[in-house]
């Protein structure tokens, strides 16, 4: 079954859907269980990760600071060490280089690791139409592209799948496949149908999850090997990342690197860490004649121009505000129609995509504070929400940069009643009459308003106001003898 | 490329919008990094060796006067007919970051080690092999620059004389380290030796063998990368 969403606009229809799923709801609810688990003995001492929350908060703001430079900085080191550099504004330009890269080639199939950044270019189908095949070679992306499906998490793709669900989808597109429910055997399976394609493919394709100006070097992280395959036995290397993902000093990784994988997994280490700084070099015997990197705005920039929404880009994509949130744990990540899901997809996908389509998301979060306090770098996703909200329904300020849709969210009726309450509020003489005609009225008030009452009784309001319930108290008392 | 190519465009465009946003203020950034240090070797050596075991990596200590005969054991316990070997080693990369750990230090007792079975030698662009080393190979021997023991994490640093592909195709991958090459942390590695002046073509921290939890959060080894992980860690102190 597939759970692909029509796009965020629909998220209150998707989530609906979801929550009247009980298998997926099971599936996120058993997977979310066990990573809050996992990252709850990753980080068993308290004071350790507070302070080492504050370092990557602090090496992630500074390098934000400096992002301009430390980007021509990192082309210059790239550039030195022989990676092509390549700027793309958003989706088009990206998918524009990269084709014209495989073109050059005469590349028919590129084989990818998993890229975030690929899915929010749509990558995949672009390419398609040029008759260029790329394949996820991540297990999880893998199973979801042979369904013709979606991530649902930015960091374990097929989550929303048993492996039931996993085996159904290999018997119906691997010809050899003898249904089972062995996850080894589901592995190995995976394992030996992309065997062929990493040794036949023209061109590799990798996010990068840091890339450090001092030494022009990508680092990559994963577990299954894959990343490395697509970096080193294809000719050409093309890696494509956001351009918040700069970072200033190759000593910025390690403490990174420490609070990514035991936020995401809740693993101390992942089984590779990989530092690419330059294509093969003379007399080397493997790895890639050719390496790109594409550096991507897509409203990135749009984000950095406001100081408290700068603070999105810290964000170094573990996953665990989305593994800790209760609205993520019961809608799933398809329900959001977004890239990136959850609570950091809720305040990353409005500088992607604008507030037009994005305005109900924000809304769906209890502003409980969860993810806030998982964030190994400290976004403070909660308030951002707020202030989304309030972009959502109301035109900018003055100062501050308009926000791409912002007001979009406006609803007349909601304005005329805001200001009328305000109107009420601040002038006793409206206020008190209007309270009393309610008092009064009380018996008039509908069993049904709305979606208010699809889970509430209707308010009514009291016999008698606040003001008339004191003036009775302070009658009886000075009453009493 | 021209004046109008849309990245030079696009470049300039996106560097002037993020250079027109205000500076920001920022938290001060004089934290300490509290990660795991010993100078403790016996502390290390056993951290090391239990980070890599948790992760599902076989480990075993010997003296460097058994690593022959700990080679023959090892391929005949993992079924292997076919290993490849890295070439020998001109000693430039290690003698500029002076390791402790020399690529082809131990070649003679290795070839030693495998003397009835079948090596290949990686001394040719992998065209010429790729094939082979896909489809024949059940076996690739590394040595390894550097051992981290916080995380039980191997540092390898692969060049012309043992390339990438050596620890990364083959679904074994036995690797070589002395004790001696073991430090506390990454960060103190990276520190200590410079890295940030002499960054080769590619450095890989491995931590095990290949694994996913993509499928129903279960745990499975072998996933792209080699099955086996076997550390041979040789007391050289």
């Amino acid at each position: 079954m597939s759970h692909s969403s029509a796009g965020p606009e629909h998220f209150h229809a998707q989530a609906r859907s979801a929550l009247g799923d009980p298998q997926l709801r099971q599936n996120f609810r058993g997977a979310m269980d066990y990573l809050q688990d996992k990252r709850k003995s990753a980080f068993f001492d308290p004071v350790e990760e507070a302070q080492l929350r504050d370092l990557s908060a602090a090496i992630r703001q500074r390098c934000l600071s400096k992002l301009p430079q430390l980007l021509e900085q990192l082309e210059a080191n790239c550039t030195r060490n022989g990676i092509e550099v390549h700027w793309a504004e958003n989706d088009k330009e990206a998918n524009d280089i990269i084709a014209s890269i495989a073109q050059r080639h005469n590349a028919k199939s590129i084989v990818k690791g998993k890229s975030m950044v690929s899915e929010e270019i749509e990558l995949n189908h672009e390419m398609a139409k040029l008759g260029i095949e790329c394949l996820e070679s991540d297990m999880g992306e893998y199973i979801v592209q042979l369904d013709g499906d979606k991530p649902s998490h930015i960091i374990m793709p097929a989550i929303h799948k048993n492996k039931q669900e996993v085996s159904d989808t290999f018997a119906l597109h691997l010809d050899d496949f003898e249904p089972t429910v062995d996850v080894d055997e589901l592995i190995q399976t995976g394992r030996s149908h992309l065997r062929q394609k990493f040794h036949d493919a023209d061109i590799g394709l990798s996010g990068v999850n840091f890339a450090v100006a001092e030494t022009g070097t990508l680092c990559l992280v994963e577990n299954e090997g894959n990343g490395r395959m697509c970096t080193t036995v294809p000719k050409v290397h093309i890696a494509i990342t956001g351009i918040e993902k700069v970072v200033e000093f190759l000593a910025d990784v390690p403490p990174l690197f420490n609070v990514l994988t035991r936020s995401a997994t809740g693993q101390a280490v992942t089984t590779y860490f990989n530092m690419i700084s330059s294509p093969r070099k003379n007399g080397e015997l493997d790895g890639p004649l050719e390496v790109h990197l594409v550096l991507l705005d897509n409203g990135r920039s749009q984000a950095y121009q406001d100081e408290e929404m700068r603070k999105t880009l810290q964000c170094i994509r573990c996953g665990a505000c989305m593994n800790h949130c209760p609205v993520y744990t019961r809608v799933g990540g398809h329900a959001y129609g977004t890239v990136y899901p959850g609570p950091i997809g809720q305040i990353i996908s409005p500088h992607i995509m604008g507030l037009e389509k994005t305005k109900d998301l924000v809304t769906a979060s209890s502003l409980c504070g969860a993810c806030g306090e998982v964030c190994p770098v400290r976004i403070p996703i909660p308030e951002m929400l707020q202030r989304l909200r309030t972009h959502a329904k109301n035109p900018p300020k003055a100062d501050i940069m308009p926000l791409k849709g912002q007001a979009s969210g406006a609803s007349t009726l909601e304005s005329w009643v805001m200001k009328g309450f305000v109107l009420a509020a601040t002038s006793p003489k409206i206020y008190h009459s209007a309270t009393w005609s309610l008092s009064k009225l009380n018996a008039f008030m509908p069993n049904h308003i709305g979606p208010w009452t699809q889970c509430r009784t209707s308010p009514k309001p009291a016999d008698k106001t606040l003001h008339q319930l004191i003036k009775i108290r302070h009658k009886k008392k000075s009453d009493k003898p | 490329m021209s004046a109008t190519d849309p990245s030079i465009l696009a470049k300039s465009a996106m560097l002037s919008r993020l250079r027109d946003a205000k500076p920001q203020a920022m938290a001060k950034e004089n934290l300490r990094y509290p990660v795991w240090q010993d100078n403790d070797k016996q502390l290390q050596q056993q951290r090391f060796m239990a980070g890599l075991s948790a992760n599902h990596a076989e480990v075993i200590c010997i003296s460097s006067l058994a690593i022959a005969d700990t080679i023959e054991k090892v391929l005949i316990n993992q079924q292997c007919k076919h290993v490849i070997l890295g070439s020998a080693c001109d000693h430039t990369a290690c003698d500029n970051v002076s390791y402790a750990c020399r690529k082809g230090e131990f070649y003679p007792q290795i070839l030693e080690g495998t003397r009835d079975i079948n090596v290949l030698v990686f001394d040719t662009d992998v065209d010429e092999i790729k094939s082979t080393l896909f489809n024949d190979i059940d076996a690739g021997i590394t040595h390894s620059l550097a051992g981290i023991a916080d995380t039980g994490t191997l540092v390898l640093w692969p060049d012309r004389a043992e390339p990438r592909t050596l620890s990364l195709i083959p679904p074994c991958h036995i690797a070589l380290i002395k004790r001696s090459a073991i430090v506390s942390n990454f960060a103190e590695l990276m520190a200590e030796k410079a890295w940030q002046q002499q960054m080769p073509t590619n450095i890989v921290l491995i931590s095990g063998p290949s694994k996913t939890a993509d499928i129903q959060q279960t745990l499975a080894y072998g996933a792209h990368g080699p099955r086996q992980l076997v550390v041979i860690l040789i007391e050289d102190m």
